[in-house]
């Protein structure tokens, strides 16, 4: 990477920080911390979430899926994805029912952007794994159990 | 300011799948350290995958995002050489940026 | 490598869930399943970051002698990394010593950088928000093998007693509970809840097990180096835990290399 932007970036810090990143183009203005939908990830329920996000009852879809093993062997990373079949989709989130926050993540995708995204998540027990999607301006949701298997037995 | 990212990207049949492994460790805020207090929460909140200047994807996290946080996304176009730029910014407002080539 | 895992669960799961009932079969089950969740994790082994880490580490100017590491002899010549991990440890003229990666560096690190041994290997591996420079080198020196045979004959006479030692420390029963690794790690299919001990006494199963290390361990989210197993296999053993880089542990390193020399390096892995 260029070494003069890594020390701007290295130096800059808060609102004035923010102004140097949007003007080298790294961001745009839309998407400053400002953003960062902070209902969403401080709601503590499924429903309290959903509502946050704008999708307050999304139907269920066999055309969504929730990717990921049955067993995780260490609850701190859980590969866990979100693909769809459904047309138009320009969101995408996670969400994990008994974590103390349900919403793991979202992705806004652009045009072209395949429905298709992949990550890893914390899960402080099993529990049931969502993924909503957001298609022609409508919410889809589907469910998958993931078993957290008891970690911390050294060896 | 944190230690290099690992960014791959590859094309394939005219889609390009991206792979981002991100170096970060994602504190909860609920952890305890050895001495019993609470390691304050410190996560990236925001990262930004960009094709040459077009954004492909805009994630937003929360403290649940693993440590060492790990993307994989595909999108259509591409081609050997572009640029992809990743770049995350964390709840203490601290960012980094890296490239890496469409190979 | 998981489908070799899993051959071997499957394999030991068959002999004893004939006589064992659905216990067993459920237990493979669930082991099968546990593969899949590390293969997911293998695309993106978080041990790739340490990789690009130790990258960086090996080539910037560090230490009171403000250095880098470039001029290092891993046993092939100054700088030359490439095939070097996989031919250690071995022995080196100008110490005197059998010395595996982790010794040879830390020795680089006090030459070359001017840091005191003591400075180095105080972290010598990651705790919680602290990280370990030797983890991220030794996973880059590792990495720098990948795709090459295991090679330590150990025919020099030092490298032949230091295997001789390693050899009698595997075998030897020793400490409270009578133990010694041969009795977790010599026979085929021992298994301890779920996981697969390996015998390390074969050119596979010890090829099997050295092969993938240095290794991001999924239940302890870190990057553990072959000192680092070792050491925590002594503890398993309830043996009085050595030093690091005693060369109890050298030695059972030149051991287990030269059992598996001629397998093909898989590193970083990903292991339980
Ligand atoms: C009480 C049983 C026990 C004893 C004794 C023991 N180990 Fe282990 N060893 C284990 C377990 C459990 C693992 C982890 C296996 C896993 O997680 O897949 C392991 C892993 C290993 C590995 C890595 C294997 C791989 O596939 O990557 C090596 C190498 C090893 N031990 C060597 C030794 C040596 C050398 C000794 C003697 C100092 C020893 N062990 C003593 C239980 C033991």
């Amino acid at each position: 990477m260029n070494n003069q932007r890594r020390n701007v970036l290295k130096t800059g810090s808060g609102a004035a920080l923010m102004g140097i990143l949007a003007a080298a183009g790294i961001i745009k203005p839309g998407m400053a911390l400002a953003d960062w939908n902070k209902a969403a990830f401080d709601a503590k329920s499924m429903a309290d979430t959903l509502k946050a996000l704008g999708a307050a009852s999304p139907a269920d879809s066999k055309d969504v899926q929730v990717t990921g093993p049955d067993i995780a062997e260490n609850g701190a990373v859980v590969p866990v994805g979100v693909s769809s079949t459904l047309p138009n989709v320009t969101m995408v989130a996670i969400l994990i029912e008994k974590n103390p926050n349900a919403l793991a993540a979202s992705f806004v995708l652009p045009e072209g952007t395949e429905a298709n995204v992949q990550t890893r998540v914390k899960m402080g027990q099993t529990s049931n794994v969502y993924a909503l999607v957001k298609s022609d301006g409508k919410f889809f949701m589907a469910t998958k159990e993931i078993k957290v298997t008891l970690g911390g037995c050294g060896g | 300011m944190g230690n290099p990212m690992k960014i791959r990207a590859a094309n394939k049949d005219g889609v390009t799948e991206v792979k981002v492994l991100v170096s970060h460790e994602m504190e909860t805020g609920q952890r305890k350290d050895s001495a019993g207090a609470i390691v304050p929460a410190w996560f990236i909140t925001e990262l930004i995958a960009k094709h040459n200047d077009k954004v492909v994807l805009a994630s937003e996290f929360g403290p649940s995002v693993s440590k060492n946080p790990y993307l994989a996304f595909k999108f259509k176009g591409g081609a050997k050489g572009d640029k992809i730029v990743v770049s995350w910014k964390d709840n203490k407002g601290d960012t980094r940026t890296d490239e890496a080539a469409i190979g | 490598m998981m489908f070799q895992r899993l051959l071997v669960t499957l394999v030991g799961g068959a002999v004893l869930a004939a006589s064992a009932g659905s216990a067993l079969a459920q237990d493979s089950k669930v082991a099968d399943e546990l593969a899949k969740y590390r293969d997911a994790l293998a695309d993106g082994n978080p041990a790739d970051l340490l990789e690009v880490k130790g990258e960086g580490l090996w080539s910037e100017k560090r230490g009171p002698k403000n250095a880098s590491l470039e001029q290092c002899d891993l046993g092939l010549g100054p700088g030359k990394l490439e095939g070097a991990y996989a031919q250690l440890p071995k022995y080196f003229k100008d110490t005197n010593k059998v010395m595996d990666v982790e010794s040879r560096l830390v020795h680089c690190m006090v030459t070359l950088q001017g840091f005191t041994q003591a400075d180095v290997t105080k972290q010598w591996y990651s705790k919680p928000g602290k990280e370990s420079d030797i983890e991220a080198l030794v996973t880059f020196i590792g990495a720098k093998s990948n795709g090459m045979p295991i090679n330590v004959p150990a025919t020099h006479p030092e490298e032949a007693k230091m295997a001789r030692m390693g050899e009698y420390i595997f075998y030897r029963r020793s400490g409270p509970q009578d133990f010694s690794c041969s009795i977790c790690h010599g026979q085929e299919g021992k298994r301890i809840r779920l996981q697969d001990l390996g015998n390390l006494t074969t050119k596979e199963g010890a090829g099997f097990a050295m092969k993938t290390w240095p290794s991001y361990r999924v239940s302890q989210g870190a990057v553990w180096t072959m000192q680092r197993r070792l050491i925590d296999c002594m503890r398993q053993a309830r043996w009085p835990e050595p030093n690091y880089l005693a060369d109890s542990i050298v030695a059972l390193e030149t051991y287990l290399q030269k059992t598996a020399t001629g397998t093909v390096m898989d590193t970083p892995g990903i292991e339980r």
